[in-house]
């Protein structure tokens, strides 16, 4: 048996900034939630469930805001629901909420993922509530470290990423990051954070949130037959694996590899590197592009930076990874998966704007969490059958 | 909208002890639950296909913290997995839905926490509004008061009738004596309020096939819905559930009688109340296991209601109501029905 097919009809996302302090938590969500919605030519009235994710409670200070936001999100009166995976949390919220759809519990899902990070203190959150924090990037730096040192990839592949995901991101009218004069020279003189990672490699602290409207096939039909292409989402999968021990990778780490095979069987992708044509992976720090495109299948292990070097991941080469600007560019935390599955949903849609990928009919969107843990990825198509 | 039409059934369940306070980690009491529950199955952690876990950073005290219990599901190789930041009845709920995709067969889920380690007075204002209700510092206590009175207005209970549900929950004490004692918010005496309690359960879920090659008599889930409520107390009539209501109806509650029901009522006066709203006549049991009145594993007592009633399908019975709540004064309100066939 396979599950009956989902359509994503309607993505919005706020513009993300520092501080949003011209809207309240609420405000926010609905900045996204409208817009979504404007998209799908619905009303609050044709959603029947709400799903909502963020990253911990911890990083503004409100515990379970499921339960303020039931009136922001129109839920009252209708399932609300509460999704928290680290960092990975934005896919795998927008996977719940497919999943809500394709059980036939539910028509029409609405997908939320916000993080008001200037409301509260993220690194102390992510020390666990605690001074002193290596933060994220100290966390990755390690594994960044080990992956150079296997691939032997040379230095200039984290600036390259940093500069491309930054040239994007002026495309994109909601990015955070808006740096004119970004430049290879300008990343490697900026600060090192965490060796090898520089200041202009890591990315910023963003408010931002992003909704998604799912729905069942007749209502994407409906969608496109009014002229609106749906995204039709292929496959999906959640991932997770145990903290340290010897046995494990964090560089390639089993979890992901299981969650891209778990997407490529169930969409029949047999060769992923042709097959789609651009991908939104989730890419905090600089050198997680390349280890990501390994560990998804979009590149021969040790084999991901020559991708980069050669140009192939820009808007305009064979493999555009993070067209958006990505992670680089926009971090409201828990919002930042949602934004990567969203911005995959837009490009399939030939909905991205001055980003668009030409021709896009496959993508992939992609989030990880905690220390290379938690993997959710989709695979959304044009078409539900992209490849016959 | 149609029916989920896949047979998803509730096979076992186990919790750890339910106690005061426990120096045992969340992973720890994790770790044992999921063992109890898979062993007498005959099952074992590689048999899982599907895990969702339920827990609060905020109770357990730090950012994160579910992370760790990925060690106690033993997610090597790494698991389908998911976790939501409510009680293990949602995380039920999410598995219910996923295995409805029809590509897995066996899911646990999971409700755990250890609020002993906290004071709820300082921890549950953080869930309220953070802009006009969380700065009034208002305890869960203040607010199951403003309920309670609004319940016993509505004459839908009386400090008595309140009390008479804390004995018959908790097998100990008479009205009268309870009655006599001071208040801790009028209406509300100690014994209307619930205990703090530490623990974990874990829950396994089968499709039809497999659940029925696996026991003798499963209970199926035959009605799922939960639904959320305007969030700030004033704007609410705090004398009925709307909430539970829709659920219920959505779940199908009246399509047949339950002979039994587990409600989450952490308080006297919510048992009364969600008794009227479900319109459960005296002819069903309610609250046989004692409660979240006798034991209240924030996270899992929700979770734990569910299991009860799996109990009762699991006896021999025919039909359960199991009720889970979250939020201020029955905020959001989740109905589970459960069946079991010759």
């Amino acid at each position: 048996m396979s599950a009956p097919p989902v359509a994503v009809v309607g993505v919005g996302q706020t513009h993300h900034k520092s501080r949003r302090l011209d809207v309240s938590f609420g405000g926010l969500v609905r900045e996204a939630v409208f817009r979504a919605l404007d998209d799908a030519q619905m009303t609050l009235d044709d959603i029947d469930a709400v799903v909502l994710g963020k990253a911990p409670d911890l990083f503004e200070g409100v515990m379970k805001p499921e339960l303020y936001l039931s009136d922001a999100l129109g839920a009252v009166g209708k399932p609300m629901f509460r999704v928290h995976t680290a960092g990975s949390v934005g896919g795998t919220t927008a996977i719940v909420a497919a999943s809500h759809v394709q059980a036939g519990k539910h028509r029409t899902v609405l997908a939320v993922a916000f993080e008001k990070q200037s409301e509260g203190n993220a690194q102390f959150a992510l020390g666990s509530g605690k001074g002193a924090s290596l933060g994220a990037g100290g966390a990755f730096a390690p594994f960044i470290r080990a992956y150079i040192q296997r691939s032997g990839a040379p230095e200039h592949i984290g600036w390259k990423v940093a500069v491309k995901d930054r040239l994007n991101a002026l495309k994109n009218p909601y990015a955070h990051l808006k740096i004119e004069d970004i430049s290879i020279e300008k990343v490697k003189a900026s600060p090192m954070m965490w060796e090898p990672t520089r200041f202009l490699e890591s990315c910023p602290s963003s408010d931002g949130a992003c909704a998604v409207v799912l729905t069942d096939e007749a209502g994407g039909l409906a969608a496109a037959a009014a002229g609106r292409p749906p995204a039709w989402v292929l496959a999906s999968s959640s991932r997770s694996e145990p903290p340290s021990f010897p046995g494990r990778d964090p560089v390639r780490p089993a979890a992901a590899l299981q969650c891209a095979a778990d997407v490529y069987t169930a969409a029949g992708i047999t060769d992923p590197r042709r097959q789609i044509d651009m991908a939104e992976l989730y890419v905090p720090f600089s050198w997680l592009e390349p280890i990501w495109l390994e560990a998804f299948g979009l590149a021969d292990e040790g084999e991901g930076w020559k991708l980069v070097d050669d140009g192939t991941t820009e808007l305009g080469g064979a493999l555009p990874i993070n067209a958006s600007g990505g992670v680089l560019s926009s971090n409201p935390i828990g919002a930042s998966g949602l934004l990567r599955f969203a911005e995959a949903a837009n490009q399939v849609r030939g909905a991205a704007g001055e980003h668009q990928v030409d021709g896009a009919k496959v993508a992939l969107g992609m989030a990880y969490g905690a220390n290379n843990q938690y993997f959710s990825t989709w695979a959304v198509g044009s078409s539900l059958h992209p490849f016959d | 909208m149609t029916a989920p039409s896949t047979d998803i059934a509730v096979i076992g369940w186990a919790s750890t002890p339910m106690v005061r306070h426990t120096d045992k980690s969340e992973t720890q009491l994790l770790l044992e639950a999921i063992t109890g529950a898979l062993t007498p199955l005959g099952l074992d952690r590689g048999d899982i296909d599907f895990t969702c876990l339920g827990s609060c950073d905020y109770i357990t005290g730090q950012a994160f913290s579910f992370v760790s219990n990925l060690d106690a599901i033993g997610a090597w190789p790494p698991k389908r997995d998911s976790h939501v930041e409510m009680d293990g009845a949602w995380a039920l709920y999410e598995a219910w839905l996923r295995l409805q995709e029809g590509d897995i067969d066996i899911a646990v889920v999971t409700g755990s926490g250890r609020s002993s380690t906290g004071d709820p007075a300082l921890i549950y204002p953080m869930e309220m509004d953070p802009y006009f209700l969380a700065p009034l510092g208002a305890d869960p206590l203040t607010f199951a008061a403003l309920q309670a009175r609004a319940v016993i207005a509505a004459g839908l209970a009386d400090e008595r009738s309140m009390a008479e549900v804390a004995v018959r929950s908790r097998g100990t004490g008479d009205v009268d004596s309870l009655l006599a004692e001071d208040y801790l918010r009028q209406p509300l005496r100690r014994h209307d309020v619930p205990p703090i309690t530490d623990g974990a359960t874990a829950m396994v879920l089968a499709t039809g096939d497999r659940a029925r090659q696996l026991v003798e008599r499963p209970a199926y889930i035959t009605g799922f819905d939960h639904r959320t409520e305007c969030h700030n107390p004033s704007f609410r009539a705090l004398d009925d559930s709307p909430s539970t209501r829709i659920a219920a109806e959505a779940a199908g509650l009246a399509d047949a009688p339950v002979e039994v029901a587990e409600l989450q009522a952490a308080f006297t006066h919510e048992e009364l109340l969600l008794r009227s709203v479900l319109g459960l006549g005296d002819d069903v049991v309610v609250n046989a296991s004692g409660g979240a009145l006798r034991e209240n594993p924030i996270m899992a007592t929700g979770l734990c209601r569910i299991g009860h009633a799996a109990d009762h399908i699991f006896g021999g019975g025919q039909r359960a109501l199991a009720h889970s709540t979250s939020g201020p004064c029955l905020q959001q309100n989740l109905v589970c029905i459960l069946e079991g066939r010759p």
